[in-house]
Order: structure tokens, then C-alpha cells, then sequence
């Protein structure tokens, strides 16, 4: 760890490797949820499922939800720095949510069921979505930032 | 009970993979989908690390007869490309580009105390009910 922050080319080094074993951990985890209750690890699934009347098996969708927000609040103890805010105003974050709660209801998924489980089960359903999403996401950005969007 | 615990103990691990990754910090994601700007390609290592597990085992897992803790696999059976799954996919894409946000990370950085994770999950919750609210279509999923 000696340097890391001193050596441009070993500090992005260290930042693609803790991408990569994060990216492992989050496979890992969707792969025990599937091997011990048989669905989908997806959040906006869970998120959606957990919410009153709507799915089967509740507890466990709620359990999920709380799982992630206890990694978020330990997380947020012991590593502060690996949370951030956002660079644009708070109104258009109100927006944004918005359509993300929308959006991954009605195409039925987000970045982790359609992007990870989805695309793990080579699924044209969800390598359509992943796509859609991406493309859609880039433009946006390029928009929002052209426009001094960002802060 | 149990298989509400364990679902806490895995939602955890995988909050801790979200963190881990660099995915609870929005600005690094928006540069990860900046692609015509200062593309910065470091996320997608993310997506790569979680699917190179994640097809590898979940080929032996779905092999079994049934899962460890169900009487069977509930996994998605829809083959259908419509424009539900497309619309629905674009307007989560704006609101990701928008704010730098998908649901896994917005909920972990909201526990966190965040004030823009907390204004992001609360929207995003009203924007699920008001999808739950809409009267089901009459085509099938």
C-alpha cells in the first residue's frame, strides 16, 4: 500500500482491482442467494417485492434490503471516502429517482438483474435491457454535462 | 426465518461488493458512462468481476433439482422484448445518467446519511408505488 496515492499508474492499478474484487464479491453474493433461495439477487426487484402486497416471500426480500443498508451503514464508518455525493442539484436528483423507481418497475430490473444475473444466464431479454439502459444512460450524461449540468 | 437472516448476511456482502467497487461514488459512475467525454473505463471491471462468478457458478447451481432453502427455482421465465422492457429500460437509463445512481448503490449511500442518496431512494420509492399503482396490463409478462 506504500505509495499508493503517490504513483498515478499503481493508485488506478489498485482502484481497477478493487472494481474487479468488488465486482467478484457482488457475483459471489448473487450466486449464494441463488443456490440458497433460488431467485434473482436484483435491487430494484427486491426493493419493489419488499414493498406491501406485492410479491411472495417478503421476509426475505426485506432482509435483502437490509442487508445492503447495514453494509452502507458500517461502510460508512469504516471507509468514509468510498461514499460520494452527486454533482448535480438535489431537484434533479428528486427526478432522477423518480425514474429510476419507474423505470426498473416497468422494464422489470436494474443494473444488477438485468446486468448481472441476466447477462450471467445469457439472457437476450436482459442483454436487450442492459443495453437499452447504457446507451440511454451515456446520452444522458453527455447531455446533462454539455448543458453544465455538473457542479 | 432462516431464509430471511441469511437474506440480510448476503444483501450485506453484497452492499460491501457495491463499496468495495467504487459503485457508491456517483461521480466516478458518471465518468464510467461518460463515454464521449473523459471516459474513465475502470467500472466496467465491476460488471466484468460480478458476471465472471456469477456465469460460472450459477451454471452448477442451476443443475440442481431445487435450492438450498426453497422447494424450487423462482427465476425469470419472460423471453419477451417489448416495449415495456424497452421504455421501462430508457427512462431508468435517464434517471441513472442523470443522478449517477442505480438502486443497489443509491440504497447503501442512503444508510450512509447521504442527503442526495436519501432525497434519491425516497423519490425512487414513490416512483415504484406509482409504477404498482398503475392497473396491470392486460398482456402477460
Amino acid at each position: 500500500m506504500r505509495g499508493m496515492y503517490h504513483v498515478d499508474g499503481s493508485m488506478q492499478s489498485s482502484t481497477a482491482l478493487q472494481a474487479l474484487a468488488g465486482g467478484a464479491l457482488i457475483g459471489a453474493s448473487a450466486s449464494l442467494f441463488l443456490l440458497t433461495h433460488g431467485r434473482i439477487a436484483g435491487v430494484s426487484g427486491m426493493l419493489g417485492g419488499a414493498l406491501p402486497g406485492r410479491a411472495d416471500d417478503r421476509p426475505s426480500r426485506l432482509g435483502f434490503v437490509l442487508g445492503l443498508l447495514l453494509a452502507g451503514v458500517i461502510g460508512s464508518i469504516v471507509a468514509p471516502s468510498r461514499f460520494g455525493g452527486t454533482p448535480v442539484e438535489l431537484p434533479l436528483v428528486g427526478v432522477a429517482g423518480l425514474l429510476v423507481g419507474f423505470g426498473t418497475r416497468l422494464g422489470n430490473g436494474c443494473t444488477s438483474g438485468h446486468g448481472v444475473c441476466g447477462l450471467s444466464r445469457l439472457s437476450l431479454r436482459s442483454l436487450v435491457a442492459t443495453m437499452t439502459f447504457m446507451v440511454v444512460a451515456a446520452i444522458t450524461v453527455v447531455i446533462v454535462r454539455e448543458s453544465g449540468g455538473w457542479s | 426465518m432462516i431464509r430471511a437472516a441469511l437474506a440480510v448476511l448476503i444483501g450485506a456482502m453484497f452492499g460491501t461488493g457495491l463499496i468495495l467497487s467504487g459503485m457508491t461514488l456517483p461521480s466516478r459512475v458518471l465518468g464510467f458512462l461518460d463515454v464521449l467525454g473523459r471516459w474513465d473505463p475502470t467500472l466496467a471491471l465491476v460488471m466484468g468481476g460480478a458476471i465472471a462468478v456469477h456465469a460460472t457458478s450459477g451454471r452448477f447451481i442451476r443443475r440442481r433439482a431445487k435450492p438450498l432453502l426453497d422447494t424450487r427455482f423462482s427465476l425469470p421465465a419472460s423471453t419477451l422484448i417489448d416495449a415495456r422492457l424497452l421504455v421501462g429500460s430508457a427512462v431508468f437509463g435517464v434517471g441513472w445518467g442523470l443522478a449517477g445512481f442505480c438502486p443497489g448503490p443509491a440504497l447503501v449511500s442512503a444508510a450512509s446519511g447521504a442527503s442526495a442518496a436519501l432525497v434519491f431512494c425516497a423519490a425512487m420509492l414513490a416512483g415504484m408505488l406509482a409504477h404498482h399503482a398503475l392497473p396491470t396490463p392486460p398482456v402477460a409478462r
